[in-house]
């Protein structure tokens, strides 16, 4: 043990350093391998957590079709003249039925029709009128029209290698049938559109994202138009304007807290003085962008004051010292500096929003709505709040679109993040 | 300059649409249970589709929530139907009524089960609910037999009767702010712990012990809460054959190639089952309709025809390929009198 220190303390300095070089390049080393570590580990849990949500996602973007041969007979249709098909009537319930059960006329049993009748979309009907009143030329003839499948047979077709396996929740019969249609090449695969241009439906086949998708970008346009002055313009007044005293450090601490208030608090708020007090209505993208607003406030204002703070003085001065007044100064010179900051707490802010369904279930948005809102008044709801009523939903189908949903919100976040990236690029080059 | 125009300009135009908005609305708007909304939304949208109506706004947001909204008021910003898994409580009625909600409509629906259920790979369960119960609550009758309450001690299935199996005691289901939770102990656990003459016995003195008794499940990871989430305890049950989940019929009923339903005194969870009787386990759904708003949001008389036709409410409605469990053909006719001439409910 002396031996050890004596020979420590005989060593130069020069030879201390070199000594530990090895240790010290060593440790460095190892940081760095630890850090590629984190950000391996990292990457891997967003590529499993992306590729389960994508295999999940993948049947609800095909659709399966049958060709039928319907007759638009106008004794079963209850009408005769195209005027009245073009007016909307007739009885395409009873027509639809019946040219069904004229393609399998083996079946006579009223049981056995019903189930039959359970292979088709309970939209078929729709469908079928649809078909007639663009062209009201085949009323009273036979023709073949391609309606979607009910979607448990869509999910039998999808889980099965060859229709006729047995299957849970389609019978024997059932199976049969959809062997027959199959090997009379009926059936057909699509490009599942109705996904991306219909509003909510409790039919799997027929729901879709376009009203969620609207209502969120509703709003989110409300927040940003509210959020983005108010928070740049709070921002530049405490940082370039406003004095130092006990007011502005109040503000500044009450700032910093609501940033972290839980967001169904600002849920309640909006409940109680947006549409109790001020009477705005309920579901709707105006109201919910007003409480997403205050939500997002603080952090456009926390993230502005920052990116505004680090704009060099000396920049401020020479804009003075030029004659420029400080409403020039700070419109003309430090903005647009810190503009990039800005729109990365902007992005950061909105992306919260985006996510948030907890603030919206007070002001109603957590809804079944249908149509497809088209303004700020109209009912709405929005994406994650879709997602979250499909994950809720018994039908087997809605678990393929819930993830085919969050697929859809993960790229509306991607265009949102381009779309502020891009603007940063060009501030930053402007510069 | 331009941004703070577009601000006024947005405020303007939603001053107006307030306006607009106050002087009426074209939408039905129904708040209430989430049990209750998978069937609503169905004739919702079916409404939709088939009249010139708009399609009616649904909102899931709990029983007692929904009526809490449904009872602020008769002003046409407050909502014109409420669903509800259970019947609407004397408190909640007089508060409608307090605050100038007095013609109202109740809607009995169908009847909805509730399942106690395992993964199809494992054995199906045949089980009491005095055995349920047993396996459950927080507090049990001590086993020599005394008339005495002790922490549940029982940790296997075969603990409370040799003849279940010889599994951990794991069950999934959903937490106390769940209706289906209040369901599940009002119906399973209560009719199971009435079997005790002697806690029978305290009902009469001390209600509110008897409830506690009977209404309160264990806290030592036995019955693990799942979040309302139905789906999720589908999964989870799948995954893990040694479980048991409690959830609605409708649930089953989607998953029947996955799981299967327990037998609970001596009948197994199906349709007809519970739309005899035979499986206890069932309850009411309702929903409440507020009178004042008929012919003030249009279509509201149609809807509710719509509900109560035979082909949505009926044997072979639409609603029970969701799974509804639906009334009699008798009942049905009565209730769809009652409900299109607006009776007003009487508590």
């Amino acid at each position: 043990m002396t031996k050890q220190t004596q020979t420590s303390a005989e060593l130069t300095t020069t030879e201390k350093v070199a000594f530990s070089l090895k240790k010290r390049h060593r440790k460095e080393k190892r940081f760095q391998w630890m850090g590629r570590l984190a950000i391996g580990f990292g990457f891997m849990l967003v590529l499993i957590l992306l590729t389960d949500i994508f295999i999940k996602a993948m049947p609800a973007f095909h659709q399966h079709w049958v060709k039928l041969e319907i007759d638009y007979r106008k004794d079963w249709m209850k009408i005769d003249s195209s005027e009245s098909v073009l007016a909307g009537e007739g009885s395409y319930r009873t027509t639809l039925k019946k040219s069904i059960y004229q393609m399998f006329p083996e079946v006579k049993d009223r049981k056995q029709k019903r189930s039959l009748f359970a292979l088709f979309s309970t939209n078929a009907e729709f469908t079928i009128k649809n078909y007639l009143m663009e062209n009201p030329k085949v009323l009273g003839k036979k023709v073949d029209v391609f309606v979607r499948l009910d979607d448990d047979i869509d999910t039998y077709l999808k889980s099965v290698n060859m229709p006729g396996e047995e299957f849970s929740r389609v019978n024997q019969a059932q199976a049969g049938w959809v062997l027959e249609l199959f090997e009379l090449k009926r059936i057909e695969k699509r490009w599942n559109t109705s996904f991306f241009l219909n509003g909510d439906s409790r039919d799997p086949e027929l729901a879709g994202v376009k009203g969620a998708l609207t209502g969120t970008l509703l709003t989110m346009l409300v927040t940003l138009l509210l959020s983005f002055p108010l928070g740049v313009a709070a921002a530049l007044y405490l940082e370039e304007f406003a004095p130092k005293n006990r007011w502005t450090d109040l503000i500044e601490v009450n700032i910093n807290n609501l940033a972290a208030v839980p967001s169904i608090i600002f849920g309640l708020l909006g409940l109680a003085v947006i549409i109790n007090m001020f009477g705005l209505p309920r579901s709707a993208p105006l109201v919910g962008g007003i409480v997403l607003t205050l939500m997002t406030l603080p952090t456009i204002i926390i993230a502005s004051r920052a990116s505004i703070k680090a704009v060099p003085p000396s920049i401020r001065e020479a804009a003075l010292g030029l004659g420029a007044s400080r409403m020039q100064t700070a419109f003309g010179h430090v903005l647009p500096i810190a503009m990039p900051g800005i729109l990365t707490g902007t992005i950061i802010g909105m992306a919260q929003a985006l996510g948030e369904t907890a603030p919206l279930l007070m002001i109603g948005m957590v809804a079944f709505i249908v149509d497809i809102p088209g303004g700020i008044t109209d009912p709405a709801t929005v994406l994650p709040v879709q997602i979250y009523l499909w994950a809720d939903s018994p039908e087997r189908a809605f678990l393929a679109k819930t993830s085919a949903a969050i697929l859809v919100l993960l790229s509306f976040l991607l265009v949102m993040n381009s779309i502020a990236a891009f603007l940063r690029k060009k501030f930053e080059k402007s510069l | 300059m331009k941004k703070s125009l577009a601000l006024l300009s947005l405020l303007a135009a939603s001053a107006t649409a307030t306006t607009a908005f106050a002087a009426g609305r074209d939408t039905i708007n129904v708040v209430g249970s989430s049990t209750v909304y998978p069937f609503s939304t169905v004739v919702a949208e079916r409404f939709g589709k088939s009249t010139n109506f708009n399609t009616p706004k649904i909102e899931s947001t709990g029983t007692g929530g929904g009526m809490k909204l449904f009872c602020a008021g008769a002003g046409i910003d407050t909502p014109d139907m409420s669903n509800a898994s259970r019947r609407m409580k004397k408190s909640e009625f007089e508060m409608c009524q307090k605050n100038g909600v007095t013609g109202i409509t109740e809607v009995l629906v169908g009847y909805d089960g509730i399942v106690f259920a395992n993964a199809k790979s494992a054995k199906q369960m045949t089980i009491s609910r005095k055995e349920l119960f047993l396996a459950l609550a927080k507090e049990v009758p001590a086993k020599d037999g005394s008339e005495k309450l002790v922490a549940n001690p029982y940790k296997l299935w075969s603990d409370v009767n040799p003849d279940l199996p010889s599994t951990k005691i794991e069950v999934l289901g959903p937490p106390p702010t769940s209706g289906t939770r209040d369901a599940f102990a009002e119906l399973v656990l209560e009719g199971g712990c009435k079997k005790f003459a002697w806690i029978k016995a305290i009902k009469k003195q001390d209600k509110k012990k008897y409830k506690s008794i009977c209404h309160s499940v264990r806290e030592d990871h036995a019955y693990i809460e799942a979040g309302e989430n139905d789906n999720l305890i589908v999964q989870k049950l799948t995954a893990n054959p040694n479980a048991f989940g409690i959830f609605g019929f409708s649930f089953l009923d989607q998953n029947a190639d996955k799981l299967q339903g327990s037998v609970v005194d001596g009948s197994a969870p199906s349709f007809e089952g519970i739309a005899d009787g035979s499986y206890t386990v069932s309850r009411p759904l309702f929903f409440y309709v507020k009178n004042a708003h008929v012919g003030k949001i249009p279509g509201i008389k149609e809807f509710l025809k719509e509900f109560t036709s035979e082909e949505a409410m009926g044997e072979e409605g639409y609603l029970t390929d969701r799974g509804l469990i639906p009334l009699g053909n008798e009942k049905l006719g009565q209730i769809r009198k009652d409900v299109l001439g607006l009776k007003p409910l009487q508590l």
